[in-house]
């Protein structure tokens, strides 16, 4: 008789979801999945409403990386105004983005996934977590801390407020860089950057160490890899291309229109899931699997452009070969994407355009269809939008990072478990705790956000349910 | 001129006479909640939020719309009043589709700062979310029927200061909705002279200009109504 093991909540992460793993008649592992099991809708009733809303109600679907949605709903309305932004905006707009890149890896690394390395894989559940790491490195802990309120706080600088700040209209900008938010930025970064060198200091030793095992385990598999590039091929977070290339390095497509999109991305859709699985059309969705975020921006990009950035790139790609296709990577490219964001706020702080009173434009309605994208903290965001005669939202199709991470969300769920249940698993077998430690912080490499993925919200603790193949529950386990 | 002396909230006040218990409220130094009123333009007692006690009435009378009348004693600020003032703000968020989070006038909204001032934190009736549309077929405003609280400033401003009689309240009861014309799309109505005095007298963010976003709308400069034109804002295009 199969069954399967579910773990539900998943904890750490942002969102709610639960993994099941699925056993065959002989009790061997047939196959494991990741499922989200919240709905909001948003691409639904965005509909009736006017588009240049559309930054202030998508912005909403998310508390942790609301910029993304307000920088692609902007961009969108911004070709819908047939407009090209003031450089001052365009600048503003990508130190907005750089800060809460910063803000939500710090998140990532040191709030979310460090306590796993940190504190050890078998340290108990209920300490491997922030209040643990700050009784064990209180230190480590306040940097982390402080180093996301750094980027929250430029978040607030520019647009009023933390959170849902709809600073970035279609046009522009709503102001420009103010004196004191400058000379705040310049006083804080070099703590911020003190902070970025003792993370990569107290985590790039663990890798030839304890964490050896985690970065063959934890999706280590051949992908294809999307993100924006510059127009030199350098690293980029809002304007640019789409690059996709193969786990070889080579460059499948390039200077991709996102306007395309549906021509090189399909989405399908499983009953048991509210997260759908993009993957590149022109290859199927087996070998259309992409990854995006950090690791895969690193990974299409030629260069960052940055010195510090750089040789933490040229290290990673020395150690892992010049395509990194382990997931676990993703932590050590958010380290290396916080030095990027880091060294380009410290450049972009000081130009004067940024402080041009000339942010924004103002127009009409040019074309009725578009498509905005720009690099969430998780990876590639699209905002599709079809409008009316007047402006009215037609339709809306969101394409979200973590949804595009999806097949290798669950196929690294899959490669664990295999790791941990080699054989056939006997009736009745307890789920180990390294089992559900392993699995979860898989699922934690790409920091899911599930908020935004299915456009749903919620907290998200772990669920782990063992399911026969007849589908009766056998083993379940759950924390949070 | 005849004068009238009334008592309100204990203060003894002289009026001319024909003078509305609101602003002899105000020469008292009382300032009482008003949604649909507006310097300058007719009161018609829409939202009931100026609700007064007077001594030996049955009922509460809108401030707005009643006389002030030699001897009377007024109440303005009773712990009834109170609760009847807040039931009304959480029926008019009942009735609309009124998401804060989003809203063009977010910040400049006239009922989300009276929902604050009367403590409202929630809402005891249950939502209706009722369907409703935008209409966006004028060049420069929108109209979002479901941020509407049927005040009739915009029919007022329209009619007593542009002369141009563009909107109206339609239907009766529950169906009440604002039109434009003879129920047509605003762009399509002939009488409208884009003059946006709607826009400004519109106290929550269903008249507003196309192209703000959320919590762009200014507040209004009450009590004198602001005559700026259109062409005289920065970066809007002439009407």
């Amino acid at each position: 008789m199969s069954r399967t093991v579910i773990i539900d909540p998943v904890t750490r992460i942002e969102g709610h979801a639960k993994i099941s793993l699925h056993l065959d008649g002989e009790g061997r592992l047939a196959g494991a999945r990741f499922h989200v099991v919240e709905y909001r809708g948003f691409e639904k009733f965005c509909e009736g409403h006017p588009f240049t809303e559309m930054a202030g109600i998508t912005a909403r679907i998310c508390g942790i990386c609301p910029v993304s949605h307000l920088l692609a709903a902007a961009k969108t309305g911004d070709k819908l105004l047939g407009l090209t932004i003031p450089p001052a905006a365009q600048k503003l707009r990508r130190l907005l983005n750089l800060a809460q890149i910063c803000q939500s890896h710090a998140l990532s690394f040191f709030h979310l996934s460090s306590p796993d390395f940190l504190l050890g894989w078998e340290c108990e559940p209920a300490r491997r977590n922030l209040f643990g790491l700050m009784a064990a490195d209180p230190d480590l802990a306040r940097a982390g801390i402080r180093l996301r309120q750094f980027g929250q706080q430029i978040l607030e600088l520019l647009g009023g407020r933390k959170i849902h700040a709809a600073w970035a209209v279609p046009g522009g900008v709503r102001s420009p860089l103010s004196d004191g938010a400058k000379a705040w930025i310049l006083e804080r970064l070099p703590e911020a950057r003190a902070t970025a060198r003792l993370a990569l200091d107290r985590f790039k030793p663990l890798l030839a160490g304890p964490l050896q095992r985690e970065q063959q385990l934890f999706g280590q598999f051949p992908s294809l890899f999307l993100g924006l590039v510059g127009v030199d091929g350098e690293w980029d977070c809002i304007d640019g291309q789409l690059r996709l290339i193969a786990s070889d390095g080579s460059v499948l497509a390039d200077h991709l229109n996102e306007d395309e999109y549906a021509s090189f991305l399909a989405e399908a859709v499983e009953d048991w899931t509210y997260l759908k699985f993009p993957y590149y059309k022109p290859l199927g969705p087996q070998a259309g699997m992409y990854r995006v975020g950090p690791l895969a921006r690193l990974n299409v990009c030629e260069r960052i452009g940055t010195p510090w950035a750089d040789a933490e790139l040229a290290e990673l790609r020395a150690h892992h070969g010049r395509v990194v296709t382990s997931s676990f990577a993703y932590h050590q490219a958010r380290l290396v994407e916080i030095v990027a964001c880091l060294e380009a706020i410290e450049q972009l702080v000081v130009d004067p355009d940024l402080q041009d009173r000339r942010v924004r434009l103002r127009g009409s309605l040019q074309c009725q269809e578009a498509v905005g994208v720009s690099e969430a903290p998780r990876g590639t965001l699209f905002h599709h939008y079809q409008v009316d005669d007047n402006g009215l939202i037609t339709r809306v199709n969101l394409i979200i990072a973590t949804g595009q991470n999806n097949l290798a969300m669950n196929r690294t769920v899959l490669q664990i478990a295999r790791e941990f249940i080699p054989g056939p698993l006997a009736a009745g077998a307890e789920i180990g705790e390294a089992l559900l430690n392993r699995v979860e912080a898989g699922i934690r490499c790409y920091d899911p956000c599930l908020s935004c993925s299915t456009h749903a919200a919620g907290q998200m603790p772990l669920r782990l349910q063992l399911v026969a193949a007849d589908g009766q529950l056998l083993a379940e386990r759950s924390r949070g | 001129m005849a004068v009238v002396t009334l008592q309100i909230d204990g203060h003894v006040v002289a009026v001319p006479a024909g003078t509305s218990l609101l602003a002899a409220s105000r020469a008292a130094g009382l300032e009482l909640p008003v949604l649909c009123h507006l310097d300058g333009l007719t009161p018609v007692g829409a939202c009931r939020l100026c609700l007064v006690e007077i001594e030996g009435q049955g009922k509460l009378q809108p401030a707005c719309t009643s006389e002030a009348l030699e001897g009377q004693v007024v109440a303005t600020n009773t712990a009834d009043l109170r609760q009847w003032r807040r039931m009304a703000v959480e029926l008019f968020f009942a009735e609309g589709n009124h998401v804060c989070a989003y809203c063009v006038a977010s910040g400049a909204c006239e009922l989300q700062a009276m929902a604050v001032a009367v403590g409202m934190d929630h809402s005891r009736f249950p939502y209706q979310y009722p369907l409703r549309q935008v209409d966006a077929s004028h060049p420069l405003f929108s109209l979002d029927a479901n941020r509407c609280i049927l005040c009739s400033r915009c029919v007022r401003v329209c009619a007593e200061l542009e002369g141009a009689h563009v909107w109206a309240i339609a239907e009766r009861g529950r169906h009440c909705r604002l039109v434009a014309g003879l129920d047509q799309p605003w762009g399509e109505v002939d009488a409208c002279t884009s003059c946006g005095h709607c826009v400004e007298a519109c106290p929550t963010g269903a008249l507003v200009h196309k192209d703000d976003s959320t919590a762009e709308k200014q507040p209004h400069p009450a009590p004198a109504l602001q005559r700026r034109r259109i062409h005289d804002q920065p970066g809007r295009p002439d009407p």
